[in-house]
């Protein structure tokens, strides 16, 4: 009840907002308030009026290619995809045992993991506020379970601090919160934000700053049983004779802030980490599978597009079975959805304006390596209890992500023992042989989890600059280029319009590959009904 | 045990790694690993081998998949050493600029190596201040 009498206020706030200053104003106003919308997504796009039996072709079964097939079919196209790999997906993928993966360059892995066990090398987090990704899961039946990007019990791990031991990430943020509300209280005690902060507010700060920090009554972070229930206990609470807890010593605030550790809190703070976070149940490319389902018998495999030509009638595009490449064939449509990443686009003959090929040749590819660990034994769970979530360290595999499913079980255990992106690290990684890329993230994984020499048994190595369909992880915008580039790269061009993470401001994001296809294909069928 | 076997056992990976950690030849010796968004590899062959290599390959011939990464062997391209030293600098489509991550003399370093290495033969010696000098 209180909650809703708010919210009658905040409306009537906001009709005044809106009738005295404007929408934009509103707008502002809304934001700021939390009511504006967290998602583009405007719910199951509605591609209405006949668009007569056109055709279109589509380039790329990834999620942004499928999106599009999907709707475009429903709303009464002829559709037909064309995809490179033997499997539709793009970087919706997984890897479980069995799998081989062939990278540029030609070196093969074998997945070697046990039955059950997988990795992401692709996307393997998605937010509750993607919600045309979350949509479409609904409507696939892609069972969701919850993804762990914050476990307080996992560790923060700097090489030259504390000894090159890793600290938890509780103890961190206690600490972190602990030292700076101290600070801020004393400066608040001592006059010197009089000038900042009314009388009156500061009675409150220093309220919100002893409940914030787990401050003592004296506005000290010290060790005591307040500051333990944030940081964790030298002895846990317990039951019986020796129950009482004993209290943990916070780590000094120079030598936290030495430590640099600080820095990987910004991993829990961002709008695109935030809880709560899903992945499918048994892997990624379940939501790709679904998809590809639906799609059945409009997918062809295989194909190697090698030239996209286009007149006033329709589109033609050249591509070659690469299962018998020698064989030169052709597909025509009225209408071209190209969601080939633009690595790959930017080296094909290509009939758009010159603006638009300018915006194609504007982005560069980031690269990124993931890197899957099989263990005999969930060690991380049995000896750290650890269950899911990242830990994160200065070492050049930058994070440690243990498995969100399958908890508490005896048995061999997969995590990612490595996750670059971008950087000089990522670099130097794709440039080694995948054996070295796995043996070198054993070697720094021990580090964190010394138990890793003995319980390690495989591994396999993604490093997406290797990767044959799409050469790089995802477009690497600048604002200038995205300035000067975006909107002439998502104009329709005659008979094309391009979809993709691309092709989004949500880069590398599913999000963004799937509400750049809704867009792309709102503003097609709007042309085609009109002519 | 060489590093191109797959699936190491515990005992395979300590071989590997014991491998990796005594030179074997100046392609598989020690590693760099650069600890900040820059390079710290300095020579030119260091350069290419743990950056170049990624994409361009060991013998600097490429690769190909859906699309392509371009051979630098015996590539006449690199006849004028204001070529490489732009496209490494500022990129060219979805080659990413390298003029953040590398200095003058290591871009420098890395186009000298090119330029005499993989059927490429130029004299000529780029200098870091030519290198400054693309950079305006």
């Amino acid at each position: 009840m209180h909650d809703e009498a708010a919210g009658v206020r905040r409306r009537d706030l906001l009709s005044l907002i809106g009738a005295v200053a404007g929408s934009a104003a509103m707008y502002h106003a809304m934001t700021s308030l939390g009511f504006a919308s967290e998602s583009r997504y405007q719910g199951p796009v509605k591609l209405e009026g006949d668009p007569k039996s056109a055709s279109v072709l589509v380039l790329g079964a990834g999620l942004a290619g499928m999106t599009a097939a999907l709707e475009l079919r429903k709303a009464g196209y002829q559709v037909q995809v064309l995809e490179f790999n033997n499997r539709a997906g793009g970087r919706n993928w997984t890897l479980r045992g069995g799998d081989r993966f062939t990278e540029l360059g030609g070196a093969t892995q074998t997945c070697e993991f046990a039955e059950g066990l997988y990795i992401n090398p692709g996307p393997w987090r998605i937010p509750y506020h993607h919600r045309a990704l979350l949509d479409y899961c609904r409507r696939l039946n892609v069972a969701l379970e919850p993804f762990n990007q914050l476990n307080h019990n996992a560790f923060l791990h700097a090489t030259r601090a504390f000894g090159g031991t890793p600290q938890r990430i509780r103890a961190v943020k206690a600490d972190f919160q602990g030292q700076v509300s101290e600070l801020l209280a004393k400066a608040t005690r001592q006059g010197r934000l009089d000038e900042a902060v009314t009388k009156e507010d500061q009675e409150v700060l220093l309220e919100a700053l002893r409940s914030w920090g787990a401050l003592d009554r004296n506005y000290s972070y010290n060790a005591n049983l307040a500051s333990s229930e944030f940081r964790g206990y030298a002895s846990a609470p317990g039951g019986g004779l020796a129950a009482m807890p004993v209290p943990s010593d916070p780590v000094a605030l120079s030598d936290l802030l030495k430590s640099r550790l600080w820095r990987y809190l910004q991993n829990f703070a961002h709008y695109n980490f935030q809880t709560t976070m899903f992945q499918p149940v048994g892997g990624m490319d379940t939501i790709g599978k679904a998809f590809a389902k639906e799609l059945d018998g409009i997918i062809r495999c295989n194909v190697k597009v090698t030239k996209i030509e286009q007149s006033g009638r329709g589109v033609t595009v050249t591509f070659v079975d690469t299962t018998r490449s020698s064989i030169v064939e052709t597909a025509t449509a009225d209408w071209c959805v190209c969601t080939i990443p633009l690595s790959i686009l930017s080296q094909l003959p290509l009939d758009v304006s010159p603006a638009m090929k300018a915006a194609i040749d504007a982005v560069p590819y980031a690269g990124s390596v993931k890197i899957g660990l099989q263990f005999k034994r969930r060690f991380w769970e049995e000896d750290d209890a650890i269950y899911g979530g990242i830990s994160y360290t200065d070492l050049p595999i930058r994070q440690i992500a243990y498995p969100n499913t399958g908890y508490n079980r005896t048995g061999r255990g997969v995590l990612l023992g490595a996750y670059l992106f971008d950087g000089a690290n990522c670099y130097e990684f794709t440039a080694m042989p995948p054996e070295e890329r796995v043996a070198r993230a054993v070697e720094f994984g021990a580090a964190l989890h010394p138990q890793y020499k003995r319980e390690f048994e495989n591994g396999i190595a993604v490093a997406w600059h290797r990767v044959p369909f799409t050469l790089g992880c995802s477009g690497d915008w600048s604002e200038q280029a995205r300035k000067q580039h975006y909107a002439n790269l998502c104009q329709i061009d005659g008979r094309i319009v391009l979809a993709g993470e691309h092709a989004s401001a949500l880069p590398a994001w599913q999000e963004g590959a799937i509400l750049s296809a809704l867009d792309a294909i709102t503003r097609l069928h709007q042309r085609v009904v009109k002519a | 045990m060489t590093l191109r076997e797959r699936n190491l056992s515990a005992a395979g990976l300590a071989a590997v790694l014991a491998l990796i950690a005594t030179p074997v030849s100046a392609q598989e010796g020690q590693r760099t690993f650069s600890s900040g968004y820059r390079f710290v590899e300095m020579s030119g062959e260091e350069l290419y081998n743990n950056i170049c290599r990624g994409c361009h390959m060991g013998d600097a011939k490429g690769a190909g998949g859906a699309g392509a990464y371009p051979s630098l062997a015996a590539n006449p391209n690199l006849e004028s050493a204001g070529y490489p030293v732009t496209l490494i600098v500022r990129g060219r489509k979805a080659m990413p600029p390298f003029g953040d991550m590398m200095n003058d003399a290591q871009v420098a370093a890395v186009v000298n190596y090119l330029r005499t290495h993989f059927g490429n033969n130029y004299g000529d010696v780029v200098t870091a201040q030519d290198v400054s000098d693309a950079r305006r």
